[in-house]
Formats: C-alpha cells, structure tokens, sequence
C-alpha cells in the first residue's frame, strides 16, 4: 500500500486547500460557502481536468451572482460524463442542445431573461475545444459579433476526448491523436498557426476575454468574477489536461497545466474591450521538453531518439507567446 | 378587420398578435418579408416586450430559439429551403425536447440545382423529425394556423412547423380578415411551460439517455402528436366560433359527397385543383378533393373514413422521394382501405413550374378512366430528359446535368412559365 | 380551354416591364384598388430573382367571389407595358385574346411601334398607348410609370375608379410621392378619355 505524503500549504501558493487566508480572500472552492454547482458522483475520469475547471468556473460564477446562473453545454465530455440519465450532477438549471450550438442556445436564454426582465439571472454557455473553436465556432462568433449577454467558457483540452482523441483545431503541433498518428516522416498533429480563439475573441472587440488554467485555481476564480462584472460577450479559455489524451499520470493534471504556462506553451493572460489589460508572468521558466515529456502523445519527440528539430519548433512557439505576451517577470 | 396586403406581411401580423417574446431571424427567399415585418415591428415598439435576434445561420436561428423557449419565452422563426435543412439538427432537438417553437416555413424546393421557386421538398424532408406540420392553402389559412399553431405547440410542449407555399402565398397580395388582439388573446393563453430553467428550481435538460429509457422517451413523443389529433378538430371547431371562418382542423373537404375518385393534396395547390375539379364536376364527374391541413400527425383514421367510398385517389403532391415516387401518396396508402392499385400519384410543381388547370385536369380523367400511370410527373419534358439520357450513353464525359439540361430546353429568365 | 362559365366575372391583368420600374408594386396597387372597391383581388410576381432592369412579369385578378386559382395568368384580359423596349425581348402578348386590352406606356402609336398587324382585329378603345414615363416625370419627377399607367387602366377598361387607384397608390407611398404619382395618374386617366388632349399633351412636351 502506497501512501501519498501530506502537505501543508502555505500562504501565498496556488492550490485549493488555502485556509490560512483571511476569509475574503479565500478561494469559492476553499469555503463552505461553495455551491457544488458540478456535484460529485459524476463520471469523469480520474485527474480530469476539465471537470476540475468546470467546478472551479461554475461555482465561481454562482457565487458572485447568488446562485442566479443558468449554464448552456455543448455536447462532449462534459456533457456526457455530468448527466448520465437518470442522474445529473448539476445543480444549477443547465441545458445541453447540441454539439455545435451552445452559444446561440445561451444568447436565446438571455433573450428569454431580458424580455421577462429578469437580468439579474446571468447565462454561462460551457463547451470543450471541439464545440468551441471547430463545430461551434460560427454560433460562438455570432454571439460575439451581436455582444449577447453570455459568458463562453471553453474547456480546452486539445483534442475531441469524448470520441477517443482526434484532433481538433485547437489540438497542439506534433501531438499525437487518433486522427494524427505518430507514424511517417512527420509524426503527431501538423504545425501551422492554430486557431487562436482568445485572439479571435478579442478582435471581436467584446468587453472581456481571459485566459486560464486549472493550476491556478485563485487567478481562475478571479476572472470568472471579473468576467461577471461585465455585460455583454464575454470568454473564458481555460486549459484543462486529459490524462486519456495527454496520455499523462491522473495525478500530474495540475502539474500539467502548470508547466503549461510555466513554459509559455499556453500564455495566460486577460483582455478588456480587445486590448491585454493583464498577464500571469512565469515565476519558472521551464524548457518545453518538461512539459512535453510527460505526455505520451508526445512519446515519438522522445523516442527512440530525440526530435530535436521539432522540440525547437514548439520551443520557438513558447518563446514567441512569451515575447507577445510578456511573460516573464522582468519583462 | 379586412385588408388586402401580402401573405407574408398576414403572418407577421398574425405572429405579432401572438405576442411572441423571441424573433430569431436569418434571410432566405422567399421568407424574407415575413421577419421583416416582425423586425420592425419590434424596432418600432409596437411589439414589447420582444426580442428581435439577427443571427448568423437558421442553424442559431433555430438554437436560440431552442434557448430562448428553454428558458420560458415564446419563441417564433421562420425559414425555407435550404435553411430548413440547414437548421436540421436543431430542428430535431427542438422536438425532442419538447419545446413549443412556432416555425414558418416559406416552402422552396431544395439544391442542387439550385433553384429559389415553391415546391415541398423542404418541409417533407422534415416530415418525421418530431414536429407537428400544418400545410395552409389560402394567405387567410396561413394567418389563421399561426395563432392556432402557438396554442397546440404550448399545450402538446411540442413544435409547430406551419407550412404556406413560397412565393405563390408568402408573395401574393389578396384579402385577409386580420383578427383582433382581444381575439387572439381570448383564444391564446400566456404561455405556461412544462419545464423550464429557473434558478429557483433547478432541472438539467437534454441529458443523454442510453437504450434503457431511448425508447420510451421517443414513444411518448408519439404519443403527444397522437394527442394533437383529438386536439386539433375541437381547436379548430372552437377557432370558426371564436373567429367566424373554418380554418385549421386536420384536413378539408370539398365537393366529397358523391366523389367517385378523390383529389388528394396539400397547400397552395388545392384552390387550383378546386378550381379543376368545378370544371370536371360540370361534365359530369364524380370528382372531389381532400385537402390536408395536418400532415403531421398522420390524420389515419380520419382520411380513412374520408376515403371510404373513394373508388380512385389521386394525390397531387409538390415533392417527392427519389427512388420511390409519393411522399404524401406513400402515407396516404397507409390510410385507404380499397385497393392500392387505386392510389395514383401526380408530382406536381416541382421547383416552382406552373400547376395549371388544363394539365390537372387531364391527369385526373385519365385516373378516373384507368388509363393513369401509377406515377406521373405532372408536364414533364420527357424529350428533354431522353436527350440527357442519350448524351451520357454516348459520352463518359458528359458533363454536368442541369447545365447541359438548359442549354437543351433553351429556357430564358424572361420566359413567362 | 373552356373551364368554368363563372369566369366571365374573372379579370386577368398581366403586367410587364423591368426590374425597378415598380412591376409587382403596380399589381399590389391594383389589387388594394380593386379590395377598396369591395371585390377579390389577387396579386402576385413571377417569382424571379429580378435584379434591375431584367424583365419583369407580375399579375393581378379580379372577382367578385373569392379567387382560389393558383396558376400564372396565361390568358389576360388585360396587359399592361411599362417597357416597350420588352415587345423585342419577352412575349408580352402571349396567351392574348382578340378584343383584350393592351396598355402600353409609349409615346408613339402602335403602328409606329410595329404592332399594326398584330392590332387589326382589337377593338380601337382597347388599344390604349400612354407617355407614362413623360407623365411620371412631369409630376413626380422620376421615371417611374406603375401608378400612372393604373390611371390608364382605370379609365380604359372602367373596372375600378380613379378614386380607388388613388387610395391604393397612398397605401403603398409616402404622402409627398404618392400625392404626385395621384396628380399623374389623374393625367393618365384625362389622357386616355380624352385621347385629343392626350395628343396635345404629347406635343406639348
């Protein structure tokens, strides 16, 4: 029998179990005062990361709108591992449609509020990176282009997971998926400039788009509060690991997205009306061969011998997002 | 009160009279006129409190109208064509919900070839998809079956698609008694839905349902649209007293008393065949027409005591399924008692070609005298279709069809049919 | 082909010209002037997806029952031309009786538009050309004949009055326009019953 050491947090790091803050400044998910909105008894995996985020988001969202929430879902993970009939895990009104529709599905609900004047009750439309940034894209952009009263949080864990790992448009280069295998002169997932839907969502001019990983429950919590105070269009991004795709230990998902960012692969930042207005710096800078290794759908960078050529290239890619973004301290 | 405008403008009038809370809007001819009337309407303020929504495809038009009714609105689109197909999927989960969306649908024929004229190939296409479909024949129809349509969609919490032909109706100017707000309100109660998402009692919806309840989930949506064909007769009974004029039920019937041979058909078409069928009477045929308001639900037992003493029946109908001939024919034989040798088919209108009394009156002497093929293709080119036949026996490379098809025919727009 | 003997009581009108010259408008406007008059009336287009300036078909029917038939007007009672450029182009005489009325915006005669073969056997009082476009643009200012060619109608055939053709053009313009385009069809209809005048006016302009 193994046992896990225990750990006693401190002040002043990122993790969930902060009970030496002063009480206002405790994270939604560190208090008794959290909604639950995600119940357990779900069926995600172990390590899930997305089921992480959509606990930490939603519970933040309700908390800073008194439990006035309605959520829209995309179909996906999710969707399927959170309502397994005749049980739901949720505990907020919440309505999956479609794969492709989520946005448009939340812009009817706030449609609906706003002729009944109840706009007190806020509307969160959820989807993984497939529902978001390929099948859903058009709804999503619809949404912003019109500044429909809806936040859009997308659950990104790079690939279509709920199918068994094909790629999608947010999938990562030379990563390896179902529909991208690591075989031939070019293993793993194509490089090419991705679709960046922060960046898409900013040039939508809509008042609020942040970035967010899992890792980083505090900064998490922070912009879904901020995002409320707002009205209008609004985008959350959040990175979230899949230790089935990402072919990672159940136990690393927070040291994944963690390293993530650490490395610039996935820069975590925060807009207002099209123009950074914040980034989380690095504290770490690591080598992407950090991040990378872990992960067996980058097994093929690694073995039997070192892809160096590529591993440059995704390095090239972090150091590009840290110029961009600023990530590190001093810059 | 009486006014002469286009059915397009009708509808909106009419919708507006249903007090609709949320409008989704995508342009597609020949449905255009319609939301923009309800468009200014709302702009203007005579319609409040409303929300008009342009969206970017009907795929949203028919999502945000799922939203919307999900969270307790009344919600109205419009659409046709190809934007009926290209709002498929929603068009589905709106019914498998359950969620009393109101839809018209401007009927269009479908691409390719592309072609922006009336049939009923879109609306067909969605003929098993869970809606409840109601076909008008006159303006005055299509008008009266929207108010109809908001009540039977609230009280079933099933969707209403009403279908009115495009262009033919949507387009033509003629007489409309426009109803009252007080009527309308008198016949139409607020909406009180049967689920609905409200912080205060909090229900997920749309959660994935494995093989063990599937089935029953999809029977007892049969079951509501069995429920709609109680319903409808007394609605529409309940309609002509309230409003003075017989419109809706499941279906209608026109000169049946001592019919012989039976016309049977949906829509726009029907005043055209009535029109035949006076003409026809006058020499002495035994002929009348069955017009069907309600599609779906399927009026089984309905049309089959209507086509009791129906010794020929012929159904003229403005789609058809490729490879199998009659839709409506194909459903009509579920409900005929006599011989199905007797059911014959006319396809009709495809695309918008001109249905004219000369050519349906010939197609319907030759039922009566047994001289009718099973199928007919109402006015087709058959020359021109053994032209395209031979060109592709004689060549591998013979290009594309509907130009090579064209070019053959020689059509000109300017031409007159 | 002989359908019904009601039809004596159906007037078909079949209306031609372009893309932008108002066509379907004109037929609306005939059937809202015929409505006001307390008959059925139906209008509608040919159903294109006309751009401006390709030619245009619309159709309106007139009853004094309720008018169930929906196929295109093949056998009109009535054409009315707000092109004469389309007599080269489109077939706007077909399906037309002997004895029907033609109404043609033009400031030539029909001979002089080549059509005194084609006229022989019509009665002369249903022969009607019109300066409409000269007319429109003298009181409204723009090249736009729909309305005044009603007012020709109205006074050729008798079928609906004046009056009602003004009422129809108010519904369906701004007050400003469609007061002019009421002045003009008023023209219309003195220059048609009073064909000397329209003579004058002719050469007036």
């Amino acid at each position: 029998m193994s046992f896990q050491p225990v750990k006693f947090y401190q002040t002043g790091t990122f993790t969930v179990g902060n009970r030496l803050l002063p009480d206002g400044e405790r994270s939604v998910q560190s208090t008794v005062r959290r909604h639950n909105s995600l119940n357990s008894g779900h069926r995600a995996c172990q390590g899930c990361g997305e089921a992480l985020g959509a606990r930490y988001a939603i519970d933040a969202a309700m908390e800073v709108t008194g439990g006035q929430l309605i959520a829209a879902n995309a179909t996906g993970c999710l969707e399927v591992f959170s309502t397994p009939y005749p049980e739901t895990s949720w505990q907020v009104p919440w309505i999956h449609s479609l794969f492709g529709n989520t946005a448009a599905v939340a812009t009817g609900i706030a449609a609906a509020l706003r002729v009944k004047g109840r706009e007190d009750v806020r509307v969160v439309a959820q989807g993984g990176d497939g529902g978001t940034t390929d099948i859903g894209f058009g709804c999503l952009s619809g949404m912003f282009e019109r500044n429909d009263d809806v936040l859009y949080i997308c659950y990104d864990n790079g690939a279509y997971m709920n199918t068994g790992v094909q790629r999608s448009s947010a999938t990562p280069p030379a990563a390896r998926t179902a529909t991208t295998a690591a075989v031939g002169s070019t293993p793993g997932n194509t490089f090419g400039q991705g679709k960046d839907l922060p960046a898409i969502a900013m040039a939508h001019g809509i008042p609020y788009v942040a970035t967010a990983t899992v890792s980083e429950l505090r900064d998490l919590e922070a912009k879904v509060r901020r995002a409320m105070e707002f009205r209008g269009a609004r985008y959350l991004h959040i990175l979230v690991p899949c230790p089935l795709g990402w072919g990672h230990d159940s136990s690393l998902t927070i040291r994944m997205a963690r390293l993530a960012h650490e490395s610039g692969i996935f820069p975590v930042f925060e807009a207002e009306n099209g123009e950074v207005t914040g980034v989380a710096k690095i504290r770490r800078q690591v080598p992407v061969e950090e991040y990378l290794k872990p992960q067996k759908r980058y097994a093929h960078l690694f073995s039997p011998r070192p892809n160096e050529d590529v591993i440059r290239r995704i390095q090239a890619q972090a150091d590009r997002n840290i110029r961009r973004y600023r990530l590190l301290q001093d810059s | 009160m009486l006014k002469q405008i286009e059915g397009s403008h009708a509808v909106a009038e009419a919708v507006a009279l249903c007090r609709p809370e949320v409008i989704c809007a995508y342009p597609i001819s020949p449905q255009t006129h319609i939301v923009e009337g309800l468009g200014e309407m709302v702009k203007a303020g005579e319609l409040s409190p409303c929300e008009f929504i342009n969206v970017e495809s009907e795929f949203a038009a028919m999502s945000v109208a799922i939203g919307a009714s999900a969270a307790g609105a009344r919600a109205y689109t419009a659409t046709a064509s190809q934007g009926l197909l290209f709002m498929t999927e929603a068009v589905f989960n709106a019914a498998g919900m359950g969620l009393p969306i109101v839809m018209t649908v401007a009927n269009r024929a479908i691409g390719a070839p592309i072609n922006i004229w009336n049939d009923h190939t879109d609306s067909m296409s969605q003929r098993d998809c869970g809606w409840i479909q109601l076909f008008a024949e006159t303006n005055q129809e299509a008008l009266d079956l929207h108010i109809q349509a908001f009540r039977l969609a609230e009280e079933l919490s099933l969707p209403v698609m009403v279908c009115m032909d495009g262009f033919i109706l949507t387009h033509a100017y003629e007489r409309v008694d426009m109803p009252t707000q007080e009527q309308v309100d008198a016949f139409l109660p607020p909406f009180e839905p049967r689920q609905v998402l409200d912080p205060q009692d909090p229900v997920s919806m749309g959660a994935m349902v494995g093989p063990e309840a599937f089935t029953e989930v999809r029977y007892l949506a049969h079951v509501k649209q069995m429920q709609a064909l109680d319903l409808i007769p007394g609605w529409a009974e309940e309609f002509r007293k309230a409003f003075g004029r017989d419109s809706g039920g499941l279906m209608h019937q026109y000169r049946m008393e001592d019919a012989d041979t039976v016309v049977v058909a949906l829509g726009s078409v029907l005043g055209t065949i009535k029109d035949t069928v006076d003409g026809l009477r006058e020499k002495g045929h035994r002929i009348g027409v069955l017009g069907i308001t309600c599609f779906r639900p399927w009026p089984t037992s309905a049309l089959r005591a209507a086509l009791e003493r129906a010794r020929k029946v012929s159904v003229v109908e403005k789609a058809f399924g490729v490879g199998l001939g009659g839709i409506v024919s194909a459903n009509v034989r579920t409900s005929y008692s006599g011989s199905l040798d007797d059911v014959f088919t006319v396809i009709a209108g495809l695309g918008g070609r001109p249905i004219t009394r000369e050519s349906l009156a010939r197609a319907f002497t030759e039922v009566e005298q047994g001289t009718s093929a099973p199928l007919v293709f109402l006015d087709l080119n058959r020359a021109a279709v053994d032209r395209a036949l031979a060109r592709e026996r004689e060549s591998r490379r013979s290009g594309p069809i509907a130009e090579a098809l064209l070019r053959d025919v020689g059509l000109v727009t300017a031409q007159l049919r | 082909m002989a359908v019904l003997e009601e039809e004596a009581r159906l007037f078909q009108i079949r209306i031609h010209g372009r893309g932008g010259q108002g066509v379907v408008t004109a037929a609306e406007m005939l059937s809202v002037a015929a409505f006001l008059e307390g008959r059925h009336a139906q209008a509608f287009p040919s159903f294109g997806s006309e751009r401006t300036g390709a030619p245009v078909v619309a159709y309106c029917r007139l009853d004094d029952r309720e008018i169930r038939l929906r196929e295109p007007i093949l056998e009109p009672d009535a054409v009315i031309i707000q092109d004469p450029t389309l007599l080269h182009q489109v077939d706007v005489f077909g399906g037309l009786a002997k004895g029907a009325y033609i109404i043609i915006n033009t400031s030539r005669s029909f001979a002089d538009l080549g059509l005194a073969d084609f006229i022989r056997d019509f009665p002369a009082d249903r022969l009607v050309a019109v300066p409409a476009t000269e007319i429109a643009m003298k009181h409204v200012g723009r090249p736009l004949p729909n309305a005044v060619l009603l007012g020709a109608f109205a006074a050729a055939t008798g079928l609906i009055s004046l009056e009602s053709v003004g009422k129809a053009i108010r519904e369906k313009f701004p007050a400003k326009v469609a007061e002019a385009n009421i002045r003009a069809a008023a023209d219309a209809f003195e220059n048609v019953r009073h064909p000397a005048g329209a003579t004058e006016h002719a050469q007036a302009d």
